[in-house]
């Protein structure tokens, strides 16, 4: 296996808040290998754009504590003089924001921004560094882009605006971007469009994190996938493996809910039992146990990821770790049985999830 | 551009002319005040007093009476006070604006200087000591009132310390600046730094709060993402986006000030500026010389204002096509 480009060892990412100490992030560890797309997915405030925000230094706020070891390349970014990780920040790693409307200073031009951030790493001519804003921007698929580089944010439209973030993010060639939910506040067909873009960009070598909530888009461009509950990795594996032989109750549940375009229509769409875990009340035992139908003694302590069939697929969870296909049927049984109806149905569908993942 | 300048003037042509009238109609309509009588004198017999009426031409219809005092100011421009026959409106406007100027402005520089510097201080400094006790300061400077500020300093620089610490403070008074330069200066010191006390307070308060805010946006996160230093962060997002709603202000309270709001000051260390100007016409009722200054205070407020449009549409480009 190739050394990976980010190793991220025991993150913990703690908020002192009025009610107490939160903690957002609870030991997370991954890595991703130069090259790679790691789909990272989970509810809302499961401790994905915080754990990424972490791994760049940006959580800023002086109530907040940052523990365990980021590498990249070899350093430590954690423990990283200002002055060097600013070197890292927008050359080496480059961050995408989920909201392109806000995420551009109003006040300057698309092409200023862009031109600042080369500058500020690079040792070139304002114009050169124009020109260059002015192909990035043509790269990312905007049309008319010597003029368009004139324009303010607030001309452009919200799909435009994120190529724009994205033509800024890669202005410095960088060796890994972090995109948090690129594409959530688009609509549907730009977001197949900077989907696209993204894929494009992998193919020309850059590493990629792409945080989400959406399973769909895992299921297109990941070539891992890392699935976060709580602060706490639930599952990780190579994407055909989660998608096709999903491991943790968590997962079934995120890729049961995803609605499904062909077949007969269920009656109700199926949700996971519950709302998700408030990060300032972990359970000692495993984060996920009070939604899970599963939950036995066991869950009370907390599960380690470990390796199921294959050595790269792991999963935190105490089930027994042979039959996690006949245990996931149970579990759907059970939700129908609780929801009324249409538990067998669904269980005859189980076939179907094998089409969304691919 | 030449339309909106069009509509600009169209627009402050009617304000002015508004309050043209108002001020007309507020002291020849409003019931029991007869200006004949004030300037008749005390227990002036009936006689006499409809001779003044006359002689003063208040004895005619209100809109012509208005019409004639708008064509003495504005096309004869030979309008006279009612209270010091003989002594014209215009010139002792003319007379008076320079030295207001010369404080409003002054004070601004310094105000702007003193508040960008201490609002930005204190909301990158927040969280630290620094903060809360610059924040104090401003209050400070906001609660201590121009008139009995102005006496203390005139007490300290002119009396207790004049003999040994501020021997070369000048007495009150004007200078002008044509004259003699260094003297102007040092005749404006203390007004300037009186009138800006007050206002660098409000200015450093409000744009902490507007610096604070913008640091805690997106854009900045952005900015940070891109690996900027945190001057840069600072200085070209945050502050430059912070200074927008700070320059609508400040065009509202410098157009007033020139207008004559800064009165207080003004009488305080006597200069005979436009507020010093309107104080006394006010207190003789002499409503030549307050039309002159109410129309020559709406004039800079208003342009003040399309002042202010324009470097808004400067500094922020979503104003520009709107």
């Amino acid at each position: 296996m190739p050394e990976p480009l980010l190793d991220v060892r025991d993150l913990r990412v703690r908020f002192r808040t009025r009610q107490g100490l939160v903690t957002a992030v609870d030991g997370l560890s991954f890595s991703v290998a130069p090259g790679e797309v790691l789909g990272v997915v989970g509810e809302s405030g499961s401790g994905k754009s915080v754990s990424m925000l972490a791994v760049l230094r940006l959580l800023t706020n002086p109530n907040v504590t940052v523990s365990g070891e980021v590498r990249f390349r070899g350093r430590d970014l954690l423990t990283l003089p200002d002055k060097e990780m600013r070197a890292v920040r927008g050359r080496e790693i480059a961050m995408v924001f989920q909201d392109p409307m806000t995420a551009l200073t109003p006040v300057y031009t698309v092409g200023w921004q862009i031109a600042e951030q080369i500058r500020a790493h690079e040792r070139i001519s304002r114009k050169e560094a124009e020109t260059r804003a002015v192909r990035l921007l043509s790269d990312v698929g905007i049309p008319d882009a010597a003029s368009r580089v004139h324009a303010y944010p607030h001309e452009f439209s919200g799909g435009m605006r994120q190529r724009a973030v994205i033509a800024m993010a890669l202005s410095c060639d960088p060796a890994l971007l972090i995109a948090d939910e690129p594409t959530t506040a688009l609509d549907v067909t730009v977001q197949a469009q900077i989907l696209d873009l993204m894929r494009e960009l992998n193919t020309q070598g850059s590493a990629m994190v792409l945080i989400t909530h959406d399973m769909g888009v895992v299921s297109q461009i990941a070539d891992r996938v890392l699935v976060l509950y709580g602060g706490r990795a639930a599952e990780e594996g190579p994407r055909r493996a989660v998608f096709h032989g999903p491991r943790h109750p968590y997962t079934w549940g995120l890729l049961d809910s995803v609605p499904r375009v062909g077949g007969p229509r269920l009656r109700r769409l199926p949700t996971i039992a519950g709302v998700p875990v408030s990060p300032g009340a972990l359970p000692e035992g495993c984060a996920f146990a009070p939604r899970c139908r599963l939950r036995h003694d066991r869950c009370a302590e907390r599960p380690v990821l470990t390796p199921g069939d294959v050595a790269s697929h792991l999963d935190a969870c105490w089930l027994p770790p042979d039959d996690r296909a006949g245990l996931r049927l149970t579990a759907r049984a059970a939700g129908g049985e609780q929801s009324g109806e249409h538990g067998e149905k669904q269980s005859e569908k189980q076939g179907r999830d094998t089409e969304v993942a691919s | 551009m030449l339309v909106f300048a069009l509509k600009r003037f169209g627009s402050a042509l009617l304000v002015m002319f508004a309050i043209s009238v108002l001020v007309f109609l507020i002291f020849f309509a409003t019931p029991g005040v007869d200006p004949a009588a004030r300037i008749a004198g005390r227990n002036a017999d009936a006689a006499t007093l409809a001779q003044v009426r006359h002689s003063f031409g208040l004895d005619r219809p209100l809109p012509v009476r208005y019409l004639l005092m708008m064509r003495h100011l504005l096309i004869d421009r030979d309008l006279e006070s009612f209270v010091n026959r003989g002594s014209k409106v215009i010139p002792q406007i003319v007379q008076a604006t320079p030295v207001t100027l010369s404080l409003v402005m002054g004070a601004a520089l310094i105000w702007m200087t003193a508040g960008i510097l201490m609002g930005t201080a204190a909301a990158t400094l927040r969280g630290k000591a620094a903060d809360p006790l610059i924040m104090l300061v401003g209050v400070v400077g906001v609660s201590l009132p121009a008139y009995w500020l102005g006496e203390v300093v005139n007490l300290l620089t002119q009396k207790q310390f004049h003999d040994s610490l501020f021997s070369w403070v000048p007495p009150p008074g004007y200078v002008g600046l044509g004259q003699n330069p260094g003297q102007w200066a040092l005749h404006m010191l203390f007004p300037w730094l009186t009138l800006a006390l007050l206002y660098a307070g409000i200015y450093a308060r409000l744009l902490r709060g507007e610096v604070v805010t913008a640091l805690g946006e997106d854009y900045v996160r952005t900015a940070r993402a891109k690996g900027l230093s945190e001057r840069r962060i600072l200085l070209r997002h945050a502050l430059r986006c912070s200074l927008i709603p700070i320059v609508s202000l400040f065009g509202l309270d410098f157009g007033a000030l020139v207008g004559g709001a800064a009165l207080l000051t003004e009488v305080v260390f006597g200069l005979p500026g436009i507020g010093k100007l309107t104080y006394d016409a006010l207190q003789n009722l002499d409503l030549p010389v307050i039309m002159g200054t109410v129309l020559y205070a709406a004039f800079f407020v208003v342009l003040a204002n399309a002042l202010v449009d324009i470097l808004y549409a400067r500094l922020d480009p979503r104003a520009r096509h709107a």
